[in-house]
């Protein structure tokens, strides 16, 4: 199973749910067409939500950094939520998290935009 | 890593067409090996993004997806350890020319850490350049505890 991308308001903040797996193929320009498509129109504050998302390989990764850099580009701000132990370790091998903002708890990454 | 399978015959040993399905392939031949060993669950995983990660460098980077060329993976089975080669048919590349994805630069490129990921999972890797062309990735993962 690919990747899928669930999108609601919490008050200003767009929360994009993933379930599934991101990695090279359809999961991952999904995630990037969605990313580009909410920055594009105008979402500034995106939180996107990883807590169902079972598996992410380098592409994957690439796709997140390209999503920051596209919101950054626009203006906005794109911040993760809910990350396994897997791809906090992933995160960390690639020194991503000296980039992303990361939370375990949806309220508190609400609040901190 | 010249003593990586030498003398003896791999339990896996195959042609794989440069798509993305050979990717899936690769993965699940190697990951039952890995289980006959004895790798745990979360030892699986690893060996399963370093096998994706050099199966995708060898089919997207190294074939260029051409019907034309093969990945040709082997595997070897020891009581405490696991060896995997994976070969392309592509132009080769000098590993040591590869941009650090560590780096404060390159941080936020979007591609280019696949290499980084199968070096961080696997306990040895050797990036050899075939004659005439095309690159071997060879990796070691030892089980648990097993000295080095």
């Amino acid at each position: 199973m690919s990747v899928k991308l669930t999108i609601r308001q919490v008050g200003d903040v767009t929360v994009i749910d993933a379930t599934g797996r991101i990695t090279l193929g359809e999961g991952a320009s999904t995630f990037r067409d969605t990313v580009r498509d909410l920055a594009g129109k105008g979402n500034k504050k995106i939180l996107l939500n990883l807590s169902d998302v079972t598996y992410i390989d380098s592409s994957g990764i690439g796709e997140l950094v390209s999503g920051f850099t596209t919101v950054t580009n626009h203006g906005g701000v794109l911040k993760l939520l809910g990350l396994s132990k897997r791809v906090k370790d992933l995160l960390q091998i690639t020194k991503l998290y000296t980039v992303f903002e990361v939370f375990d708890d949806e309220s508190s990454a609400v609040r901190s935009f | 890593m010249a003593d990586i399978g030498s003398g003896e015959v791999p339990i896996v040993d195959t042609l794989l067409d440069s798509t993305l399905d050979s990717v899936d392939e690769a993965e699940t031949s190697v990951l039952k090996v890995a289980e006959d060993i004895g790798f745990d669950e979360d030892e699986r995983h690893k060996i399963g993004m370093a096998v994706r990660e050099s199966m995708v460098n060898a089919v997207v980077h190294g074939n260029r997806y051409s019907a034309r060329k093969k990945v040709h993976l082997r595997a070897w089975k020891a009581a405490d350890h696991l060896t995997v080669a994976i070969g392309d048919q592509g132009e080769g590349f000098e590993f040591s020319a590869v941009p650090n994805p560590l780096s404060e630069e390159n941080l936020l490129r979007q591609s280019g850490r696949g290499l980084l990921l199968v070096q961080a999972f696997v306990d040895k890797l050797e990036v050899t350049r075939g004659q005439p062309g095309g690159t071997e990735l060879k990796m070691v993962k030892y089980l648990g505890n097993t000295v080095k």
